[in-house]
């Protein structure tokens, strides 16, 4: 009597399953990802503890770059490009800029404002390539008498009445101290006294006594 | 699954006859899921989720009368001035006439000042920022982040007086680490 035949198994594992897998995590990751806007005006934050992301809508941004210059933008998407354009209007009325509706319709496309009133006309003729910190000089705050973010953060509150707004204040590392305080004072000339600045997260360092704080709460967590 | 049965079959041929062999047509795709393993180890470590932060701030009225002010008690108070190249200078307290209390720091050691402060003040502490204009926002927003690190439930920003930019400047021209007194009663 023979004994029943054990039959040999291959260790060939098949593979085709695995690379389906493969690729279909590295087209979904490759899709998902979206490339960093590339920036007309660099920008490098300091780093903070703060965790609070920072709003991605209703954003009124005052950008301050390393050469001090101060530059005005609000989110995009339908809602807040209708607030920009009451704010332009606004602004255009105010100081009998004379722009026509083109140009307003241009400079509301336009990613952020970054010239004197007087300029805003040169501005809307503006390429995209030509939207850049070398071709904008900023908005002036140099000196009380002619801060004009003042009116920009009037016309602001005044477009975003009733509903919620974030101030957002994205600074560069190296601008200089006296460059925010002319920002701030326009802010408080607005009575808008609470602002966000942005910051790149770090982490916090421990042994600190807000790490304690957050070890503490998240073992409370867990309980 | 495309495979072909490739192992010839159960039937014996004759001595004589040669087994025709057969090609595989099941490639080996090991090589493809390391490389696509690979790609996606490569694509998830250089992505970096750098979703900014925000930090709040609130500011305060200017427009409140002097005398509804807060007034904050001395023993409690830290002054700390922020001065040009990330040099710090500061003092407990009221600046002294001679401003013996006048101290120069860095950003490493100022937070065991602050902790230093917060321990011997306990609720009374009230820490006093004035940047001077030679200050960067990246100190500023250093020291906010000091503030929170420590947990400092009270600090303002103020702008600077004229005796203390003085004093700042002072000691900025000598080296930092040195006291910043007695410059004036030097022959």
């Amino acid at each position: 009597m023979s004994r029943p035949k054990i039959a040999r198994k291959s260790t060939h594992v098949d593979m085709t399953a695995m690379c389906d897998v493969a690729f279909l995590l590295l087209t979904f990751f490759i899709l998902t990802t979206k490339p960093k806007p590339s920036e007309a005006v660099p920008i490098t934050t300091p780093n903070s503890v703060a965790n609070k992301f920072v709003p991605d809508k209703e954003a009124v941004m005052i950008s301050l770059d390393k050469n001090d210059h101060v530059y005005l933008s609000i989110s995009d998407n339908a809602l807040d490009r209708a607030k920009k354009k009451a704010m332009i209007d606004d602004i255009n009325q105010r100081n009998k800029l004379g722009l026509t509706d083109d140009e307003i319709v241009r400079l509301v496309k336009q990613p952020f404002i970054g010239v004197a009133f007087s300029q805003l006309k040169q501005q809307a003729q503006m390429t995209d390539g030509q939207i850049n910190s070398k071709n904008l000089p900023g908005i002036p705050t140099q000196d009380t008498s002619n801060n004009q973010l003042i009116e920009w953060i009037q016309a602001a509150v005044t477009a975003y009445q009733g509903e919620h707004m974030d101030l957002i204040l994205k600074g560069d590392n190296v601008s200089k101290y006296p460059a925010l305080k002319n920002i701030l004072t326009a802010f408080k000339k607005n009575e808008q006294f609470k602002f966000q600045m942005v910051t790149t997260p770090s982490n916090v360092p421990t042994g600190t006594d807000l790490y304690k704080e957050n070890m503490s709460k998240s073992t409370s967590d867990k309980m | 699954m495309a495979e072909v049965d490739t192992s010839g079959g159960g039937h014996k041929k004759g001595p004589g006859v040669k087994k025709g062999k057969k090609l595989s047509t099941r490639v080996d795709l090991t090589p493809m899921v390391d490389l696509g393993f690979l790609l996606i180890t490569f694509f998830v470590f250089t992505t970096t989720i750098s979703l900014p932060t925000a930090m709040r701030l609130a500011l305060p009225d200017d427009r409140v009368k002097p005398e509804d002010q807060n007034k904050i008690k001395q023993s409690g108070a830290l002054t700390i001035l922020l001065g040009k190249d990330n040099n710090i200078f500061y003092y407990e307290g009221e600046l002294a006439p001679d401003a013996s209390n006048f101290k120069s720091s860095n950003f490493k050691a100022i937070r065991n000042v602050i902790i230093d402060k917060k321990q011997q003040a306990d609720t009374n502490l009230v820490v006093v920022i004035k940047p001077t204009d030679e200050s960067t926002y990246k100190n500023f927003i250093d020291i906010l982040d000091e503030m929170s690190i420590n947990v400092v439930k009270r600090y303002a920003v103020v702008d600077i007086s004229d005796v203390e930019n003085q004093l700042v400047r002072k000691s900025e021209g000598e080296s930092p680490e040195e006291p910043t007194t007695a410059t004036a009663t030097k022959p």
